[in-house]
């Protein structure tokens, strides 16, 4: 006893030190003390090593044998090789929970049982003298099988027991869930269902449950078959899986991305619409006196003056009146063609359009904000780990393959894109980082300092301009419709040109990680888009509101609003001119002239970000111009099939990895925080402080727009006395400063409870892995002593 | 039970429908696709099995260099040749499907990886994974020293109770630890 304990001390593994003096019924390790004895002058081999030593002399394990002598280390021992173990281990192996874990299927039994066999007869042949336990291990065998079918029968027994424990939909549910193949589950299925169906239909069921029980049926059909519909519904569902099918996961993203923003869209357009267009389309305003409305060119489509300048597009065709049904007596003489109040009908509410202006507007913010911080985090709860892994390599092995990729060239690609990425992983462990001399590193580093002053000095040119031109622009008090074209061409071109210049900035950079190098592109084209941005809204907001009286506008809203809808048909036009310059005509240049077959490769990145540019002046502009959703919404429409089509025919799929999750994540970050941020809180301060004009608009003769809520309230109290706790409640507690804070600390509180519990779970999750690795210890030790058995045992036994 | 000659009976329908995650429209699909696979003497019978080659005719399967590891594990046949019924067709669309869960995704990849069927994931396994991955050509297979490397990295990753193996639980454990897994095991008809 004390041999062997001695020999696994050797072993250092603290595990086994008890082990040989704490259990009473030690037989098992006596038998293997035995052999020990006779080998201690080489108190460091292991246990394994010293019974096949005793075992080579009697039985043949032969050339395999000899050679585990040699070469047997303690890694490879620390392996659970199979060639090295007999049959009857194998077989002890292969039945290990862990490794037959939710196998519960039939077919693979016989496979691990066939399995056996061949390595069965295979030791056999290599084997010099026979065994005389051989025929009664293929004896053994067969009998395990049928074992096994068994056992597999009890699992689907045990299966339907569970089932008919649940209630009918969560047990569907979970046989729906589980991986049985489809015969299988209907077997399961009739088993565990039909006989319940049958009891209750055996005993007399009083008629409202009968009743009900076919009212829940019927419900449930019309649920499964109206569900389909709904998804069938989605919005260019079959040309988004060719695309995929082609080009992978990371372009679909951007179509992904693409028809999110269209949603948004319409999600805007329809509650402007409902609330604010169409009441004031149905009561059109009074035409002013020195309107042209009789001559309509198609450049004021495109610079949105004129005609458009006195439609329901802008803010100023939007009047202050409040639209009532029936007027009182009192004011016969002001709106003669409605009706007489009658007093005993219940007075409807009278719809205001300065308030429904601001609600409208307000509401639908705030209903953009929730969504967006739903998706934020849903998808941030997707890619957060609560362990950290060292290294993904074993992920990317596992989980990069796109199954969705069919075409041929494309799966050729993507290997090779796998293939790379492994490459570049492996040598880096292979071989270490590049160490570099001083010089190196210092010339990179001049490098990059020189490049990014290069592209600092851009942004800063560009905003530069944009700034002098509308400064110009404003100090022209008079302007030619073409003229009023040129910011909003110069804005497009800025943003078409620059973001090409950054990508050749960062190619000569040569960054060592291609994620780097993807970051560093991203962060500079939006650091360009929010300096534009920035300086056109110090523009808007503080130059032409606040000194509208020098540049001779008279509805400075409605100015705002048309420099908006002038910046995205530009941004669509110029979109649509590279589409067709830059891409097509690259392509044959290339192909003709130069008899090069390299196609351009989809720049993800700087496409999503043009989507976001377009959604930030979206999103800004729907204050000043309510249709402006519409035009975004044809704007994304066109823009889907014509990038599809360039891309089937131009572009060929970027050879760089694309972590198409993580990516995602970013970019509907990118479009919360800079950009409705950005946007919400312009469009607060407009509300806030702006004064409005008093010629045009619902809000005129108001100090500011948010005045109008607290007119529309005094209005509510005075007509309704029942909404007037409405106003009471918003005042106490939502313009209350100790509620926010109140609401604050328990949000705050909120947030520190879950980063502890995750704190909790990590150290929880270490101390598990521990123990699992303990047990992967014991578990080595057990079957090396069952096969030093079962050869003891074939050693005694004639 | 099986498919009749042309259609899909409705009980049957509804049935496929709760039993898999796929929705009517996709059966149906399916069902029209399978059947195009079809001599016209196999389309009279009931339960026709499919052998494999005519299956790995589909424009879905045909450059996957997993397609035959997929039609070995989703097949019932008791000879183990890899065809399909129209069952089993339906069983390998609804564990590809939109609304299948990780669990069944991460239990049917782990089949799918498992070359030698025993269970786990060895090297051996790893091995062949690996090669599939990297394709064909000689450029891009990996030497047999970055093979080495790549297989030690991925059990030390991997193997928490250090039995040279990767066995489901720890594969689910690491495939729950990356987001791209659901939306790439995907195939849609």
């Amino acid at each position: 006893m004390a041999y062997s304990v001695n020999i696994c001390e050797t072993d250092s593994e603290s595990d086994f030190e008890n082990l040989g003096e704490s259990e009473p019924g030690q037989d098992s390790f006596q038998v293997v003390a035995e052999p020990a004895v006779s080998t201690q002058r080489c108190p460091q081999t292991d246990v394994f090593s010293e019974c096949t030593r005793i075992n080579t002399e009697h039985l043949t394990f032969t050339a395999s044998g000899h050679e585990r002598d040699e070469t047997l280390s303690r890694e490879q021992k620390k392996s659970l090789r199979r060639h090295h173990w007999s049959a009857a281990t194998l077989k002890v192996l292969a039945s290990m929970p862990s490794r037959t874990a939710g196998i519960n299927n039939a077919a693979v039994i016989p496979q691990h049982a066939r399995n056996l066999s061949q390595l069965d007869r295979h030791q056999t042949s290599s084997q010099d003298s026979s065994q005389p336990s051989r025929p009664m291990q293929e004896d053994s065998v067969q009998a395990n099988i049928e074992e096994e079918i068994c056992n597999e029968e009890n699992k689907k027994e045990q299966l339907v027991s569970i089932l008919r424990g649940l209630s009918v939909g969560e047990g569907m549910r979970k046989l729906q869930a589980s991986p049985l193949s489809l015969a299988d589950k209907m077997e399961v299925r009739q088993l565990a269902f039909s006989d319940v169906a049958e009891s209750s239909l055996i005993r007399s069921i009083p008629c409202y449950s009968r009743l009900s029980l076919y009212i829940s049926r019927t419900l449930h059909h019309c649920l499964f078959s109206c569900l389909p519909v709904l998804t069938s519904l989605q919005l260019w569902h079959s040309p988004i899986k060719r695309l995929s099918g082609r080009f992978g996961t990371g372009v679909l993203s951007y179509f992904l991305f693409l028809r999110t923003l269209l949603l948004f869209n319409l999600l805007l357009f329809v509650i402007n619409g409902l609330f604010l267009v169409f009441p004031q389309a149905v009561n059109p305003p009074p035409r002013p006196h020195d309107s042209n409305l009789d001559t309509f060119t198609g450049l004021e489509l495109l610079t949105g003056t004129g005609y458009l300048s006195q439609s329901v597009m802008f803010y100023g065709y939007y009047t202050n009146i409040i639209h009532k049904t029936c007027r009182n007596d009192s004011t016969a003489a002001e709106s003669p063609d409605l009706p007489v109040c009658d007093s005993k009908k219940p007075q409807v509410v009278p719809y205001s359009i300065p308030a429904a202006y601001f609600f409208t507007i307000v509401i639908a913010f705030y209903t953009i904000c929730i969504i967006l911080v739903y998706s934020i985090s849903k998808a941030f709860g997707r890619g957060f780990q609560v362990l950290k892994s060292n290294g993904n390599l074993a992920g990317k092995v596992f989980c990069s393959w796109d199954f969705k990729v069919i075409k041929k060239t494309s799966v050729r690609l993507q290997s090779e894109k796998i293939s790379t990425q492994l490459k570049e992983l492996l040598s880096e462990m292979l071989h270490g980082e590049n160490q570099k001399s001083c010089m190196q590193r210092l010339c990179r580093l001049m490098l990059h300092l020189v490049a990014w002053v290069a592209c600092l000095a851009t942004i800063f040119l560009s905003a530069m301009t944009v700034h002098y031109l509308s400064e110009s622009a404003i100090k022209q008090s008079c302007l030619e419709k073409t003229e009023l074209l040129l910011l909003a061409a110069v804005v497009s071109g800025i943003n078409l040109l620059l973001p090409g210049l950054f990508n050749l900035c960062a190619w000569v950079e040569n960054y060592d990680s291609p994620s780097v190098l993807v970051y560093v592109s991203i962060f500079r084209n939006l650091l360009l888009k929010v300096s534009i941005v920035g300086v056109l809204c110090f523009r808007w907001l503080g130059r032409i509101a606040v000194e509208r009286e020098r540049c001779g506008i008279q509805c400075w809203e409605s100015f705002v609003g048309q420099e908006l809808y002038r910046l995205l048909l530009m941004d669509f036009v110029f979109t649509v001119l590279y589409t067709f310059f830059g891409e097509f005509l690259w392509r044959l240049f290339t192909k003709q002239v130069l008899k090069r077959n390299r196609m351009p490769v989809f720049d993800i990145a700087r496409n999503v970000l043009e989507l976001i540019y377009g959604q930030t002046l979206t999103w800004f502009g729907v204050l000043f111009a309510p249709l402006l959703p519409a035009v975004q919404i044809i704007k994304l429409f066109v823009l889907f099939y014509m990038k599809k089509s360039s891309l089937v025919l131009n572009c060929q799929a970027s050879k760089k990895p694309w972590r198409a999750s993580q990516m995602t994540t970013f970019f509907i970050s990118l479009l919360c925080f800079p950009s409705f941020l950005g946007a919400a809180v312009s469009v607060t301060y407009t509300i806030w402080t702006i004064k409005p004009s008093s010629g045009c608009g619902p809000f005129r003769n108001l100090t500011t727009m948010f005045q109008s809520r607290q007119l529309w309230a005094q209005e509510l109290e005075n007509t309704h006395l029942i909404l007037s706790w409405l106003s009471w409640a918003y005042n106490s507690l939502v313009e209350n400063p100790l509620f926010l804070f109140l609401a604050a600390g328990v949000f705050l509180m909120v947030i520190y409870f879950h980063t502890q519990i995750i704190d909790g779970q990590r150290r929880i999750i270490s101390r598990l892995e521990k123990q699992i690795e303990n047990e992967g210890k014991d578990k080595q030790f057990l079957i090396t002593n069952l096969q030093a058995i079962y050869e003891r045992s074939g050693l005694v036994s004639p | 039970m099986g498919t009749t000659a042309s259609q899909l009976g409705k009980d049957l329908l509804s049935e496929y429908q709760e039993l898999t995650f796929l929705t009517k429209q996709e059966i149906l699909l399916a069902h029209k696709r399978f059947t195009e696979l079809l001599t016209k003497d196999e389309k009279e019978l009931q339960n026709t099995r499919v052998p494999t080659e005519r299956i790995l005719t589909l424009p879905e399967l045909k450059s996957n260099p997993f397609r035959k590891r997929i039609c070995h594990v989703f097949s019932t046949s008791e000879q183990k040749d890899g065809s399909l019924t129209f069952e089993d067709f339906l069983d390998l669309l609804s564990a590809f499907s939109d609304s299948a869960t990780l669990e069944i995704k991460s239990h049917y990849a782990f089949r799918i990886f498992d070359f030698d069927d025993d269970g786990t994931l060895d090297r051996g396994d790893l091995e062949k994974l690996v090669n599939c991955l990297t394709g064909e050509t000689d450029e891009t297979r990996l030497t047999r020293d970055e093979m080495r490397q790549l297989i030690d990295n991925i059990l030390e990753e991997s193997d928490i109770d250090k039995d040279g193996t990767v066995n489901l639980s720890e594969f689910q454990h690491v495939i729950s630890r990356s987001p791209d897994f659901v939306s790439s095991f995907k195939i849609v008809l």
